[in-house]
């Protein structure tokens, strides 16, 4: 009999049921809440007088309706000035409050995107099943947690039964060998997958992303790979354990204590796909052949390496992806074989749950470093992905950096990633995003998104449009330190 | 959740593939603690020529008159035609909360989007998946006739013509079950409380630290 991959471990170590039409019940460990999905759980569990299963299970914060100013937020929930988000917030608190679930509120310093949020407390583990009303659980994923997005229905359901109504998915593995190229990260890897297979060559799978350049990434870059599984249309990213798997986890809040330590870490390290696992599907990419990535169109697929052009729609032969790729290049504002580097920016935005954790504002912060934002850029932000982020990057003084260049430095939530607070793009306007879909609309009204990295956004940001961030010259911001 | 035997209704066609869900409801009706009233926002970046706000009269808004669903003959349509992905990006049910609300019971494309798909069956809304060459056909039909009706039946999962072409469909027997009775998931599963709380402790007994009471 062929090994097991790391998904299928997953899955059968919290089968409580299967059924013979298909369909299992299995259960979940860590629930994960915020502000928008949960109301109308909440809700439902009211009305049928029914009380969340495992209380320990569950834990929230807000994070899409946050406003990112100090001033703003120097005032807790009264700081959110649109009505209808202060509502949700406030309902937020008041269905934890009432359940009795755990919540990191809006000015607790652990507060902050939930899948930046997860991991940083070691509330996501190695060997958990994951859940939260956000399509971007995936994340979690880079721990080998069987982790997902879900509705608000099953949030409902997971509420009130600790399970969740599923179907095993195929195993699909994305092996990255080979080194990257100085200047080349996670997201440039993800964008180029998903380049590769297309926003659907993952659906109904479960994506193991492994090789040598997946191993040799942080905990930070295999979350951002893992964060854009669902651009390809995997519900499910996953990375085996390893060594940095364990040691980031080591003492976080959440983590299983001393007594339990040596035991959790004995089982996590099965936490592999078995050397004679079998996959439904593997694509391999050379990682030394993958260049900074920027995305042109309206769909995370839609992406070109930063020394390419935007592409002639006379040249696809598909006519329903030639028809997508003319309506994308009219709403982006883009013309057939313009070069990469000539797109001009109005904004620049670093942060979101792909690409806000502290490895990546020191990437950015490597950029920008004695450097300014181009006069041609109207708002360049970095938000941090909590509380806890900021408060560590300022401990390495990358919040001056980014001042000093001209960047305003935020407080943490979702921010322009969707624009459900006041963060957003202007009709029109052309932004550098390290977030993680360029739907039509997603940065706000007729805002035109380009998915890069956290290194590629501050070089663009410097540039005014964008360059490669290979030919910029870095300096490492721990150097500054040491000179003074 | 509204029971789904058979269906029959007037199809409109959105020809377009991946259609995400930003694009079925944006995100700033998102702030909604309720699920309903999302009908007069589903589509709306598409569907109006201004800028969509929560809380508006969207009778006043002025429509965008080349959007298939602002056309007279699809304004009662209860089935939508559509191409590749449909519903991929966010999990928000918002989506399908969205489409039934406007009146949507039956979504036919080549391929939908895994969460979405879990979605849409939760709330009464039948995905039907047909290959790209039945739905090239059923796009050819519908916009060469008026008041273009199809029959949807869940039980012999069959979608007929007004031709009479019968296309069969996939559909899961669980969601198939679920949608023929308008059952509730969560009374299905509290029905197996013992076998959970099985699980449960064995699961603790093996990993305890996945518990923290």
């Amino acid at each position: 009999m062929a090994g097991q991959t790391l998904y299928d471990k997953l899955w059968s170590q919290h089968l409580v049921e299967q059924r013979d039409d298909g369909s299992a019940l299995i259960y979940i460990d860590r629930h994960l809440l915020h502000e928008v999905t949960s109301p109308q759980a909440f809700e439902g569990l009211r009305l049928a007088r029914r009380k969340p299963w495992r209380l320990d299970a569950n834990l929230a914060t807000p994070d899409h309706n946050v406003p990112t100013t100090l001033v703003e937020r120097a005032a807790g929930n009264a700081g959110i000035l649109d009505p209808v988000s202060l509502i949700q917030v406030q309902t937020l608190d008041d269905n934890c409050e009432a359940f009795g679930i755990e919540e990191f509120r809006i000015n607790d310093e652990r507060q902050g995107i939930v899948h930046v949020v997860g991991p940083e407390q070691g509330a996501t583990l190695p060997g958990m099943t994951v859940v939260c009303g956000d399509s971007h659980t995936a994340t979690h994923g880079a721990f080998a947690a069987l982790a997902h997005g879900i509705g608000t229905s099953e949030v409902e359901h997971v509420l009130a039964t600790q399970c969740l109504l599923a179907q095993k998915m195929k195993n699909m593995r994305v092996r990255v060998e080979g080194q990257l190229g100085a200047g080349v990260t996670a997201k440039d890897i993800v964008l180029a997958v998903i380049g590769r297979i297309g926003t659907a060559g993952g659906t109904g799978c479960a994506i193991e992303f492994a090789g040598s350049a997946i191993r040799d990434l942080s905990m930070e870059g295999r979350m951002t790979i893992c964060n854009m599984a669902i651009e390809a249309g995997a519900r499910v990213g996953l990375v085996g354990v390893d060594d940095t798997t364990i040691d980031y986890l080591r003492e976080r809040p959440y983590a299983p204590n001393a007594e339990q330590w040596d035991a959790a870490v004995a089982a996590w390290r099965d936490l592999v796909s078995d050397e004679d696992a079998v996959f439904d599907k593997e694509v391999v990419l050379d990682a030394a052949e993958i260049a900074p990535q920027v995305s042109w169109g309206t769909s995370p697929e839609m992406v070109a390496p930063i020394e390419g052009e935007v592409p002639d729609p006379d040249a696809i032969a598909d006519d329903t992806v030639k028809r997508g790729v003319v309506r994308a290049l009219e709403y982006m504002g883009l013309a057939p074989r313009q070069k990469i580097t000539d797109i001009r920016l109005d904004k620049v935005f670093i942060g979101s749950c792909t690409n806000s954790r502290i490895e990546d504002l020191r990437e950015a912060a490597k950029v920008a470093k004695g450097k300014k934002v181009a006069d041609s850029i109207a708002l360049a932000m970095v938000v941090p992905g909590s509380g806890l982020v900021k408060r560590q990057a300022e401990a390495e003084g990358l919040d001056k950096i980014f001042l000093e260049a001209g960047f305003e430095w935020r407080e943490p939530g979702c921010s322009m990633c969707l624009a459900m607070n006041a963060d957003k793009l202007g009709a029109g306007e052309h932004c550098a995003s390290t977030s993680n879909r360029n739907f039509e609309g997603r940065q706000g009204y007729g805002g035109r998104t380009h998915l890069v990295s956290p290194a590629m956004a501050a070089a663009a940001a410097i540039a005014g449009h964008f360059v490669d961030v290979r030919n910029v010259d870095v300096r490492d911001h721990t150097q500054q330190s040491q000179e003074a | 959740m509204q029971a789904l035997k058979q269906h029959q209704g007037v199809v409109a066609p959105l020809d377009r593939a991946n259609v995400d869900t930003d694009l079925i409801i944006p995100k700033q009706f998102l702030k909604s603690i309720k699920r309903t009233g999302f009908g007069p926002n589903l589509f709306d970046e598409l569907r109006y020529l201004d800028e969509g706000y929560p809380g508006q009269d969207a009778s006043n808004r002025p429509e965008n008159p080349d959007f298939v669903l602002n056309q007279p003959r699809y304004r009662d349509a209860s089935i939508l035609l559509t191409r590749r992905n449909f519903g991929c990006g966010s999990s928000r049910e918002h989506a399908p909360w969205a489409l039934e609300d406007f009146g949507f019971r039956v979504v036919i494309a080549p391929s939908f989007a895994d969460i979405f798909y879990n979605n849409a069956f939760k709330n009464g809304i039948l995905l039907v998946p047909l290959d790209e060459a039945s739905v090239e056909q059923l796009f050819q039909e519908v916009e060469a006739s008026d008041d273009y009706r199809l029959e949807v039946d869940l039980e012999a999962q069959a979608v007929t013509t007004p031709g009479g072409d019968v296309f069969n469909f996939e559909v899961d027997e669980f969601r198939k079950h679920c949608l023929l009775n308008g059952l509730d998931d969560i009374d299905l599963t509290l029905e197996h409380e013992g076998a959970i709380r099985d699980f449960e402790k064995r699961h603790r007994a093996a990993q305890p630290w996945l518990f923290r009471g």
